[in-house]
This record gives structure tokens, C-alpha cells and sequence, in this order.
């Protein structure tokens, strides 16, 4: 088992170097210099461009780019993501400020997913071939087919503008000192809006996966030990359905990532998502930057998490 | 990323796939795809679309880009069915005119990251070893970045249009058929009748393209209709943003993204809801061949 998560983490270092080579290429392509893009705008106000030249001389900007990408990664692995172009603030720290919005946010829309997946893909099953199996897969087809921005606006034109019982954007009332229901309220609209399509695969998993688990041998006995229906169903049947699902969570992880941006830019989110459309359309490259490579390491640790989740959970799967 | 490539590895083992080989037969495969009736459902969606797409300029009179200031966002008449935009355009002529659009960035972007990632998977597939690692590391690496976060800023810095964003989807999505083609190449290589042409003298060209591919990509066919349902949400998405399509031309996207402001979005339907709904449908029904496809190409699936 430890060899294969080190095995599983060896495989993530070509990646991760490659995803830090292209982004530092791609931020020395673009306008500006890589190395600037490290001093914070005081810094260089008070030091003058003489001082920056020299500097420049001395980190070796004039040397071969592995030289300049080796300095560069040092930087960065020691939590130096650069500064902003526009505000000056380390992107580091903005990064950070974002993040917990964005989690809170994708949390949430995970929990609404299983919430209705799980169920749903039961009852599809157990009732399979019936009107409600092909209600349920129809309403599947259709959550992954409506755009969330589409869905988004529509429950904004229900549930905020025509009913007014949800607020329209932000992450807390103007104001107002934040409360759980006060949060809670901003939550819906935006975690309905991803939590629907997140939802369908789910339920084509649980639906497919329940189906083959009631026709197992050890489902059989139990019905044959004379256990009552439910109990074979929940105890027996769905307990063997529900441990991947651990691992589909995983798995979900970099498209729900995604999600978030366009989701957050309507509901005016505080999360990285905006941060990220304000910078491109700012051409903020050092934070673009930083939430590319924080955004490539999230997804790779999930990726990583699914991996080995999925041989823990799975003994007939052999690490080798 | 390597989940994949274990749950691939563990169908390889499952005794239903030793049996035949699936080839793509034009008849049986329609036999089995009419029977599926939602993907004969999604079809006709489809057909309706892209007639009425292709059809835009017979069907609506409407020039779509005659602006009329006088006409601002005025509701639905005789003269526009579906009222006219922000700058006075016949936001009916817009919707069919945008459908050309929309359908054709779905199908150019999925076209160009299928042929990639054949030729990508295939290679890495057949000849293994250091070629294959560093293939299929590489899609790794493509699978790692935050997809969406990359094509905003790529498109923003080659600046947004409608072909910049067929090129971005299409060079960065081909991974997962990469993967695809890989994977089955990779147990096609070692089957019979592989081993029957190697033996009776054929080269490795003539191997890959006569016996595995034609094999390798009945799975392919599937999941490039579902990526082409992907690939129109996401342009709707960037356009949506302003960094896709940009106006004038229509796309459903950047039609929608008027609905950013709270007065439309409550008092004007005619200009969201006709795009959206398009979008949705567009989807849908892709959705729903894609699913009819993949039914009928892997009998061993079905219900």
C-alpha cells in the first residue's frame, strides 16, 4: 500500500514540473518580466530601476532559462507566488483570502449532489423500467444539459427576483453581521445552480452500481435468511454502492472546480473563481498564474486522493 | 488520472470483454440505436436544430445584424416574434443565426481534439515503453490544469473569437480520448488476430490502421458526442463572459449575457430565455445520442 501511493506520488512529480515549466514559460511570454512580477510595487518604487537592473544582474535574468525558471522555482516553493500587478498585494495572500469561499461553495454543491444522487439512483433502480426510473433518468439527462449559468439565471428570476425569498449575490447580507442563516440563504441559489448536474452522474452510478449489487450472492442470502426487505436493500445491498462514491467525489473535483468560475462571477461570489475572471480581464498574470498552479496542485492531490481511496476501499484491486 | 486506466484494467480481466471485438456495423448499429427511444428523440431535436440553423436565413427574414436603435429591447410583435436586443436586432433571426455558430464551434473543437488524440492514444498504445510514458505524462499533465482557468486566459491573450476558442477546446481536450484509444489499443495489441497479421507478415502501419484502429473506436465515437454537448456548454460559458464569440456575431452565449443585468433578467424574457433554451436543448439532445451510440455500439451495456 505505501509503495503504491509513493508509486502514485512519483507519477505526480513529472506533472507538476511540467505544469510549472509551462506556467513559467507562459509568464515569460507574456508582457512584463518574470522576475519584476516578484517585487511588490513599493519595493520598486524605492529601490529605482537602477537597482532593479542590477538586481537583475545578480538573480541571472541574463542566464539560460533553466537558471531563470531554477530561481523562479525557488520563489514559488517557498510561498513567493509574486505580486499583483494591479493591487501589489502578494498572490499568495490573495489566493488564500479566495479560497475559502470557493471550498465553502463546492462543499456545498457536493453535499446538494449526494443529497439527491444517492436517493434518486436508488429508487431508479429498485424501481427500474418503471415511469419513475424514466422520470429520474430524463430529469438526469436534463440537469447535465442545462448550462449552470443558464440554470443560474433562471433561479435568480424565480427565487430572488419574482418570490424575493433568496438573496441575488455576495457571500453575506451588505451590512449586516453575517449569521448562519444569513450565509446560508447566499448559498442556495449558487450551489443549486452547479449541485443539479453534479448530481446526475451520481445517480447514473448509484442507479447501474444498485442494480448489479441486488442480484450479488450475498444479497440473495440475505433475503434467503428471511431479512426483512428494507434491511436487505439498506444494509446489505447499498452499503457496497455507497463506498466508491468516495471516490467519484474525487473524481468530480477538477470539473466542479471549473464550475465555480462562472458560477461565482454571476452570484458576485468572493471566491477564486472572480478573482480569476478579474484578473485575466485585467491581465493580472502573476495572479492568474498563482491560481493556475494552486488550482493544478488541488486537482492533482485529488486525483491522487481518488487513486489511492479507490484501492483502499477496493481489496480486489492489487497496487501493482 | 490513473483511476481510469485501473477501472480500464480491471474491465480488461472481466470475461464479457474476451468475446469478439466490437466493429462498428452501420446496420446493426442503427438496428439497436432505433431502438433506444430517447436517442431517437435526441436525433430529431438535432435535425429540427440544425435545419433550422443552416436554414436561419429562409426561415427568418430578420436581417440578424440590421441595428435599428428605435426598436430597443422591445417585446415580442408580429414584425419580431421574439422582440428585438439592446441595439434593435431581431432577436429570432439572432437565436437561428447564433445556433450556426454554436453548433459549428462544438463540432470544429471536438473534430480537432479527436484527431489528436487518436493519433496521441494510438501511438502511445502501440509502440509503448518510453513513447508511451511520455504521451500519456503529458496528458496528465493537460488533464492537471484547471481547464477553465487556462482557456479564459488563453483566449483573452489571443484575444476572443469565435476561431481562438474552436483551437483552444481543441487542443486542450483530447486527453481523455488519448486515454481512451491507449487503453484499447493497448488489449487489442495482444488479441488473435493481431497476432494472426503480425504473423502472416504485415507491418506495423498496416496493423494499426487495418486491424486495432477500426476496433479502437466505437468507444471514441461515443465520447466524442458527449464532448461535443461539453464543448457547446463551454463556449456558451465563454461567451457568456465576453471572451468567447464576440458581437456582433450571435452566439447563444454572448446572447444570454445580457441577462447579466437585473432589469433584463426580470422584465424581458424574449432576450434569455430563447437563447438558454437553445443551448439547452442543443445539449440535450446530443446527450441523448451520445447515449443512444453508446448503447448501441457496446451491447454488453446495455439495460
Amino acid at each position: 500500500m505505501t509503495r503504491f501511493i509513493l508509486r502514485r506520488l512519483a507519477i505526480s512529480i513529472p506533472v507538476l514540473l511540467g505544469i510549472s515549466i509551462s506556467t513559467y514559460l507562459f509568464l515569460s511570454l507574456a508582457p512584463g518580466d518574470p522576475v519584476t512580477a516578484m517585487l511588490s510595487p513599493e519595493q520598486m518604487s524605492s529601490l529605482g530601476p537602477e537597482w532593479v537592473e542590477q538586481q537583475r544582474e545578480a538573480l541571472g535574468l541574463n542566464k539560460p532559462f533553466p537558471v531563470r525558471y531554477g530561481l523562479w522555482m525557488k520563489e514559488v516553493a517557498q510561498g513567493n507566488l509574486g505580486f499583483s500587478y494591479r493591487g501589489g498585494q502578494p498572490v499568495l495572500d490573495l489566493i488564500l483570502e479566495r479560497i475559502g469561499p470557493t471550498l465553502r461553495l463546492m462543499a456545498t454543491v457536493m453535499v446538494i449532489a449526494l443529497a439527491l444522487g444517492i436517493p434518486l439512483g436508488v429508487l431508479s433502480a429498485l424501481k427500474q423500467y418503471s415511469w419513475i426510473d424514466y422520470l429520474v433518468t430524463i430529469l438526469g439527462f436534463t440537469a447535465v444539459s442545462v448550462p449552470s449559468f443558464f440554470l443560474a439565471l433562471g433561479l435568480i428570476y424565480v427565487f430572488a427576483l419574482k418570490l424575493q425569498w433568496l438573496p441575488t449575490a455576495g457571500m453575506n447580507g451588505v451590512g449586516v453581521t453575517p449569521t448562519f442563516r444569513d450565509s446560508l440563504s447566499h448559498l442556495i441559489l449558487p450551489a443549486f445552480a452547479l449541485g443539479l448536474a453534479q448530481a446526475a452522474p451520481l445517480i447514473r452510478y448509484v442507479r447501474s452500481s444498485m442494480l448489479e449489487s441486488i442480484r450479488q450472492d450475498y444479497v440473495t442470502v440475505a433475503r434467503a435468511k428471511g431479512l426483512r426487505e428494507r434491511s436487505v436493500i439498506f444494509r446489505h445491498a447499498l452499503r457496497n454502492v455507497l463506498i466508491p462514491i468516495v471516490t467519484i467525489v474525487a473524481i468530480e473535483v477538477p470539473g466542479l472546480f471549473g464550475g465555480t468560475v462562472i458560477i461565482e462571477q454571476i452570484f458576485a461570489w468572493p471566491g477564486m473563481g472572480t478573482l480569476a475572471i478579474t484578473s485575466v480581464l485585467g491581465r493580472d498574470y502573476p495572479v492568474i498564474m498563482g491560481i493556475t498552479l494552486i488550482g493544478a496542485v488541488m486537482i492533482v492531490l485529488s486525483n491522487l486522493l481518488a487513486d489511492v481511496l479507490y484501492a483502499v476501499i477496493d481489496p480486489r484491486i492489487r497496487f501493482s | 488520472m490513473a483511476t481510469d486506466t485501473l477501472i480500464l484494467e480491471s474491465n480488461e480481466q472481466h470475461p464479457l470483454m474476451a468475446e469478439e471485438p466490437l466493429r462498428i456495423r452501420s446496420t446493426s448499429l442503427w438496428k439497436r440505436f432505433r431502438k433506444h427511444k430517447l436517442a431517437i428523440i435526441g436525433m430529431s431535436i438535432l435535425v429540427v436544430l440544425t435545419i433550422l440553423s443552416v436554414g436561419a436565413p429562409w426561415i427568418a427574414r430578420q436581417d440578424p445584424y440590421h441595428v435599428d436603435l428605435k426598436a430597443y429591447r422591445k417585446g415580442p410583435s408580429a414584425e419580431h416574434i421574439l422582440g428585438t436586443d439592446s441595439a434593435g436586432r431581431d432577436v429570432f433571426s439572432r437565436v437561428l443565426r447564433a445556433g450556426r455558430v454554436s453548433l459549428s464551434v462544438g463540432l470544429v473543437a471536438v473534430s480537432l481534439y479527436v484527431l489528436i488524440g487518436v493519433i496521441l492514444g494510438g501511438t502511445a498504445g502501440f509502440y509503448g515503453g518510453w513513447v508511451d510514458s511520455v504521451i500519456m505524462r503529458f496528458a496528465d499533465m493537460v488533464l492537471a490544469f484547471p481547464s477553465l482557468i487556462v482557456i479564459i486566459t488563453i483566449v483573452a491573450l489571443v484575444g476572443p473569437s469565435i476561431y481562438n476558442v474552436m483551437l483552444v477546446i481543441g487542443c486542450l481536450g483530447w486527453p481523455p480520448i488519448a486515454r481512451l484509444v491507449r487503453g484499447n489499443v493497448l488489449s487489442l495489441r495482444e488479441r488473435e488476430f493481431v497476432q494472426a497479421a503480425r504473423a502472416s507478415g504485415a507491418g506495423s502501419g498496416r496493423i494499426l490502421m487495418r486491424h486495432i484502429m477500426p476496433n479502437a473506436l466505437a468507444p471514441v465515437i461515443v465520447a466524442a458526442s458527449f464532448g461535443m454537448a461539453q464543448a457547446i456548454i463551454l463556449e456558451a460559458g465563454l461567451s457568456f463572459l465576453g471572451l468567447g464569440v464576440q458581437p456582433p456575431t450571435p452566439s447563444w452565449g454572448n446572447m444570454l449575457s445580457d441577462a447579466q443585468s437585473f432589469r433584463v433578467l426580470e422584465d424581458m424574457w424574449w432576450l434569455w430565455v430563447p437563447p438558454g433554451v437553445m443551448i439547452a436543448l442543443a445539449v440535450l439532445a446530443i446527450n441523448l445520442v451520445g447515449d443512444g451510440l453508446r448503447d448501441a455500439l457496446d451491447p454488453q451495456m446495455r439495460r
